[in-house]
Parts: C-alpha cells; structure tokens; sequence
C-alpha cells in the first residue's frame, strides 16, 4: 500500500466517528442489550429479595442498597460519560460527540434522580431522617441541577453545533462536581456512610450482600448503556429527518 | 420484613421511573423512525445518502 492510499484509508476512529457507520454497527447490538439486561435484572431481584440475608446493623434495610448504590454510581458514570463527550466535542469535533452528550443527559438525570430518592428512603429508617444537607446528599442534588441545566441547554438552541459546544463547556466546567460528590464523606462530617463498595481496599461487605449489589450494579449499567445507544441512534436519526425537511423546504422555495 | 413500606416504595420509585424512562426513549425512537419513512415516502432523500451506509 502506498503512503497516500495509507494515508486516506480511515483509522477505527474515524470510522466509528461517521454516524452512518454507527447507525450500522449499533443496530444489531440494542436487542441481545436489552435481552442480557432483562435477565440480570431478573437473576438480581431474586438475589434481593430472596438470596441475600438481612444486615446485622440495617436488617432488611439493606435490600433498598441494591437500588440505591447502582443508581448513584450511574449517577456520577453517565456524567463521566458525558464530560469525555464533551472533551470530544472541544478538542477532536467527533461528530458523535454531541450525539452521545445530548442523549445522555436525561438518562442521568433520572438516575440521580433516582439515588436521591431511594438515598432518601433509606435514611428515615437509618438516620432518622428523609433528608439532611450534608456534602454527599446536597452536592448529588447539584449534580441533578446541573443535568437538568444542560437538558435546557439543549433545547434553547435552534442551531444544534452551537448547542454542543456550550453544553460541552457547562458539562465540564460541572465536571467539578463529581470529586466534591466522591469526595464528600471524607472531607465533611457527614450523616451519609464512607464509602464501603468502591474503596482501594476492595469492597467491605460480605459476598451474600455483595453479590446481588453486583448483579443489580451490572444490569443498570447494561441498561444505560441499552437505552444510551438507542437515544444516541434516535438523535442521529432526528438530526437526517431534520436535514431532510430543511433540504425539501428550500427544494420547494426555488421551485425545484 | 423490617420496614417494609420503605423498601417497598423504594422499588415501586425504581420501576415506576425506569419503566417511563424506557417507555420514553422506545416510543422517541418509534416517533423519529416513522417522521424519517414519512419524508422518505414523499420522495425526499438527503443530498448525501448515496454515499452514506
């Protein structure tokens, strides 16, 4: 191969950066998704409810961590997810960049939505309270400011490239959030529990509790990742039907 | 079962808004699927859909 041909042969990234590729290579992958998804979810309320003992501090308090601690880890994941999205949108114009930042910010949204409410659930009987403002609890109701911010964000603009890079500057810019979030029980005297899952250390909990947190941490992950490349797949697509009715409007302005 | 009614109401939050969730994306999909074989029918295709996959 000669060097120009090599040259103008596309590497791996570009190719995946053409949404039509995209389109192509991620149709096949949405149904055995959202077929292993469904089964995780089964095998893990089994586990919850089931196969798992009660806790010798929390009893069967421990059953809501299995929602909760999944949907705070997505909470701050699909952020993370967001903020590369954004790097990708400023630094390399990936096409699908944008794509993948729009389509993940209600996703996110709902997740934290989610670890906010089950947090709450958990802390009446635990605490003694539904909610306290302390670092963890507070700096996760920001990081559910700052999605629902950037969903607006979205929506205020017409010009969809526009739209992408200052959702892309305000999604970094609130990526300072996510330490203060992971941070928070270690810098501040707070109600909310150090953490015990994600620690250097590996997890401090036993298997019987342990293993229905993973299988349950598991199939909401495979769920946004199911629901994410559908949604990333309906923004392209709304982005052609959108480009299709401009191109036909002006086709039917100049009479051709 | 210890506390029963919160964890209960924990589950149905969950469900209750994973299932709008889905239920959303699947019917946003649907929506922007039949808007594209709408154009499509009326004879509209993109200027670069030759070249596209």
């Amino acid at each position: 191969m000669s060097v120009d041909a090599a040259a103008k042969k596309p590497n791996w990234f570009s190719r995946l950066a053409h949404p039509g590729q995209f389109l192509a290579w991620s149709r096949p992958l949405v149904l055995p998704l959202a077929i292993v998804t469904a089964l995780l979810f089964a095998v893990g309320l089994w586990f919850a409810f089931f196969n798992s003992p009660e806790d010798y501090q929390m009893g069967d308090m421990v059953r809501v961590m299995y929602i909760h601690v999944p949907n705070a880890w997505l909470s701050q994941f699909v952020y993370g997810v967001m903020a590369v999205a954004a790097l990708g949108t400023l630094v390399w114009r990936h096409p699908l960049a944008d794509v993948a930042n729009k389509a993940a910010a209600p996703l996110g949204a709902v997740f934290t939505a989610l670890a906010l409410y089950t947090g709450s659930l958990w802390g009446r009987p635990t605490w003694g309270t539904f909610w306290e403002w302390d670092g963890r609890m507070t700096s996760t109701l920001v990081l559910l400011l700052i999605y629902l911010g950037i969903i607006a964000l979205w929506r205020a603009f017409d010009d969809q490239l526009k739209a992408g890079r200052v959702a892309a500057i305000v999604t970094l810019v609130g990526a300072l959030n996510i330490p203060v979030i992971k941070f928070s029980v270690d810098w501040w005297n707070t109600l909310h529990q150090p953490a015990s899952v994600f620690t250097a250390s590996g997890p401090k909990m036993p298997a019987s509790i342990l293993t229905p947190l993973l299988v349950m941490f598991f199939a909401f992950t495979l769920l946004f990742l199911t629901l994410h490349l559908v949604s990333m797949r309906t923004e392209i697509l709304r982005r052609r039907a959108d480009t299709m009715s401009r191109q036909a409007a002006l086709s039917a302005g100049t009479g051709g | 079962m210890e506390h029963l009614v919160f964890i209960v109401w924990a589950y149905i939050g969950v469900a209750v808004l994973i299932a709008a969730l889905i239920f959303y994306v699947a019917w946003n999909a649907r929506r922007i699927a039949a808007r594209l074989r709408a154009l499509e029918e009326k004879g509209i295709r993109r200027r670069s859909a030759g070249s596209a996959p």
